[in-house]
């Protein structure tokens, strides 16, 4: 696979190897506790892919942390409990939506910064002092005088 | 002997761009007219001498010569004819080769319809091109060169990554090359603008069809790259914020504002300072997105290393281009005085809010996707930025830029009252309203916002149209007459917006998608999205190179059949790997999906989906690059359409 991913750098698609598919014997039984497990399983970084949730890996490692978290959630702990405990298990690197902290202020205020600079930019460009139009020519002059004129 | 045609070829290739790069530049500043002449005959030589090698690299593909290197790497005999010929650009090599060689045609393009430009500016266009391409190319004959033969050759070859044998993906280097080469010319076109010292409404007017070609490509590219990892890679999803179609969303972004902008500086001859840095930004981020983020370096810091020798010629040379055409910008661009006075309230004010907006997207994007290297490198800490990221971080300046995006075609140019747009928009606002309203019903709340949008995009889109025929205020008949005279540039507008909402309205449907993971056995039956799925028999079907194991379904509602699909697995012995056959059957309103996991006692893991509205996507997609190459037809638009002698005796009288 590492060939693969060295080789192919010019396609716009992301080249996982595509078999993510779950084992339905792990999935909870109430179809409102999966749905619960799935959309924090989607906040969860599978930590030996690139870039993929553990909903979506095929990965052994996102097998077992799909177990777990179904575990959980089984346990009945809330959705916060259990990205808890799996940030204390493995660092900040297992959520996808990375939490709001120093480190991460710059990330976060990402848009408004955006926002914010392209409106001085805006601002600047109005003040700046435009030249004044070029005189008009002797031609344009008597044009002139004749549209006064008449 | 035909690869060392093609090896030749390559090496001419370099010595052309380079005498592209200097004589035309030389004759630009000399006002040398037969050196500046000289521009479009390098330009086709260049890119002749590139075909040829291309030509070269194709015949030895086709003919399986596993004595060249990267043939026996990626190919294998068995392969079909048109997997032979795709597989060229599957690789390394050979995608750099196509890179070049589109490069070299957007020379040649400037050289075969730049006729009316003035001489100096086409040469000077033409030599920043050859300049471009003669690093490249270069980088292709010396650190990755195609045409290297392997002795003693072996009988056969690797054989490509089965991923790739895939007709979707065998198309989709070339348009979105197309995109994020053609962006090169308005790059072009910005470094002649600062040697010259110059930016006027001309100026606008011929960067603007060129920027128009790429940036339809470029929405085509992305397009297909999506639908492939929907259909292909079987997770029912089409974007996954990757770091590599990030990179390609940047120059996306990036090119929509520069289309934008480069309509300022036609018609109202304003934002040019502007508009250079945005066609510099834009090529520079097609080059950063393809040759840096594919690199592996956002993901490993450690991927880099695999072949240094790359990896700093490409960081060299990404330094020189990007870094010469922002110090020409520092230097030259003051010289370009600001002109044309617009009210913030005008049709000139809201493109500048959408360049804005688009621009502030980019950042995000740029931001969240360079994070953890740059967290990892200046704080030694593992963090990931992942899709809840950046839709968290886009959806805020993506529902101002769609208000803005349907207000701003009724506003008049240089100044303009906000009630009389307002009040022509206000059933659109009425309609989009009722629908989300409704939706909020019966779907979460982000959904219904998507479905309201798409309302708000499709109907707003065509409602300067609708004014302009004055339509339900002349007779019917009259109105219609009125159709025929309005220019295709306002048409490729209104249908590039409205595609923009079609593609919202699918992003939207897929929100609401759904879909279950069952394991049945062969006559077991399961319900989902009002559909009864059956599936009737698991067979195993022999392939080419591969082997295939297929699970027929079928699928009723109310008794009725309504598909029988038959998604499968394929296993390559060759390259070890397994693929999934993902089996989609659409009526264009929803998708039925369907993925053959593994198998075990007798019962198979199926994935199955109903995905709701999927195909207005791309479909989306599809239509916003039409109304790009619709705009592009309009007569007005033709590239050298000549504006100073028109103007010219209106001086003289």
């Amino acid at each position: 696979m590492i060939r693969a991913l060295v080789l192919l750098i010019f396609l716009a698609v992301p080249l996982a190897a595509a078999f993510a598919i779950s084992d339905p014997a792990e999935m909870l039984p109430d179809p409102k506790a999966e749905a619960r497990a799935e959309a924090i399983g989607r906040q969860l970084r599978c930590l030996v892919c690139q870039n993929e949730s553990i909903e979506d890996s095929g990965a052994d490692l996102a097998r077992d942390l799909r177990h777990i978290v179904r575990q959980h959630v089984a346990a009945g702990e809330t959705n916060k409990e259990i990205i808890a405990w799996m940030v204390a298990r493995y660092g900040d690197f297992v959520r996808l939506r990375p939490p709001f902290e120093p480190l991460t202020w710059l990330l976060w205020a990402s848009p408004a910064l955006a926002l914010v600079a392209g409106a001085v930019i805006v601002a600047f460009a109005l003040r700046e002092k435009r030249p004044p139009p070029a005189p008009l020519s002797a031609a344009e002059q008597r044009k002139l005088k004749d549209v006064l004129k008449s | 002997m035909i690869p060392e045609l093609g090896h030749f070829a390559l090496a001419l290739a370099v010595v052309i761009a380079a005498a592209q790069a200097v004589l035309p530049l030389i004759g630009a500043a000399r006002r040398d007219a037969a050196l500046m002449a000289s521009a479009p005959s390098l330009a086709f030589g260049q890119f002749l001498a590139l075909a040829l090698a291309f030509g070269a690299l194709l015949w030895s593909s086709v003919v399986s010569d596993f004595s060249v290197y990267n043939i026996a790497e990626n190919s294998q005999s068995l392969k079909p004819l048109l997997y032979k010929i795709t597989g060229v650009w599957g690789d390394h090599e050979g995608s750099i080769l196509l890179w070049c060689l589109i490069l070299a045609l957007c020379g040649a393009a400037v050289g075969a319809f730049g006729r009316a430009l003035p001489a100096a500016v086409r040469a000077r266009v033409i030599g920043v091109l050859g300049a471009t391409s003669a690093g490249f190319v270069l980088f292709s004959l010396t650190v990755s060169n195609p045409f290297v033969r392997l002795w003693p050759p072996p009988w056969e070859g690797q054989g490509m990554n089965p991923l790739l044998e895939d007709p979707g993906l065998a198309f989709h280097p070339p348009i979105l090359y197309a995109g994020y080469v053609g962006f090169s010319i308005p790059f072009a076109f910005a470094l002649a603008a600062l040697i010259e010292g110059r930016v006027d409404a001309a100026w606008g007017r011929w960067v603007r069809p060129w920027a128009l070609a790429a940036w339809a490509f470029l929405t085509g590219g992305i397009a297909l790259g999506s639908w492939w990892s929907y259909y292909v890679l079987g997770w029912g999803g089409y974007w996954f914020w990757d770091p590599v179609e990030n990179a390609s969303l940047l120059p996306w972004l990036a090119g929509t504002a520069l289309v934008h902008s480069a309509i300022v500086v036609e018609k109202r001859d304003a934002l040019k300072i502007w508009t250079v840095l945005l066609a510099i930004g834009t090529f520079s981020l097609s080059l950063c997105g393809t040759f840096l983020v594919r690199s592996g370096i956002l993901n490993s810091v450690h991927a880099f290393a695999n072949d240094p020798a790359r990896g700093v010629f490409i960081l060299v040379l990404l330094a020189l281009v990007i870094g010469t055409a922002l110090a020409l910008f520092a230097w030259r661009a003051p010289r370009l005085l600001p002109t044309g006075i617009f009210a913030p309230l005008s049709r000139e004010g809201a493109l500048v809010l959408n360049n804005i907006l688009l621009c502030s997207i980019a950042a995000v994007v740029f931001t969240g996707t360079t994070y953890p290297l740059f967290a990892q490198l200046l704080a030694g800490a593992q963090i990931s930025v992942g899709a809840p990221f950046f839709n968290a971080a886009v959806l805020p300046l993506a529902i101002p830029l769609f208000v803005v995006m349907v207000i701003g075609p009724m506003l008049s140019w240089k100044r303009a009252a906000l009630a009389p747009a307002l009040i022509r928009l206000w059933w659109v606002a009425l309609a989009a309203l009722a629908v989300g309203v409704f939706a909020t019903f019966h779907t979460a709340i982000f959904p219904a916002l998507g479905f309201a949008a798409s309302v708000w995009l499709i109907l707003g889109a065509f409602v300067d149209i609708i004014a302009r025929i004055r339509l339900f205020r002349l007779p019917l008949a009259t109105s219609l007459a009125r159709l025929g005279g309005i220019p295709l540039a306002a048409w490729g507008g209104a249908i590039a917006h409205a595609g923009m909402g079609i593609t919202v309205a699918g992003i939207a449907g897929m929100a609401i998608a759904e879909h279950r993971i069952v394991a049945i056995a062969a006559g077991e039956t399961v319900d989902l999205g009002g559909y009864r799925w059956t599936l009737e028999d698991l067979r195993d079907a022999p392939g080419p190179n591969y082997s295939a194991r297929l699970a027929d379904i079928r699928v009723t509602r109310d008794g009725r059949v309504i598909a029988v699909m038959s998604p499968g697995r394929r296993s390559y012995p060759l390259q070890r790997t397994t693929t999934t056959e993902t089996a989609i059957r659409t009526n264009l309103l929803r998708d039925l999906y369907a993925v053959l996991g593994e198998e075990r006692d007798g019962k198979a893991v199926l994935r199955l989906h109903v995905n709701y509205l999927a195909p207005w996507i791309w479909l989306g997609a599809l239509v916003m690059a039409a109304g790009g190459g619709l705009s592009l037809a309009d007569r007005r638009l033709r590239i050298g359409a000549p504006l100073r002698r028109a103007a010219a005796p209106v001086v003289a009288a």
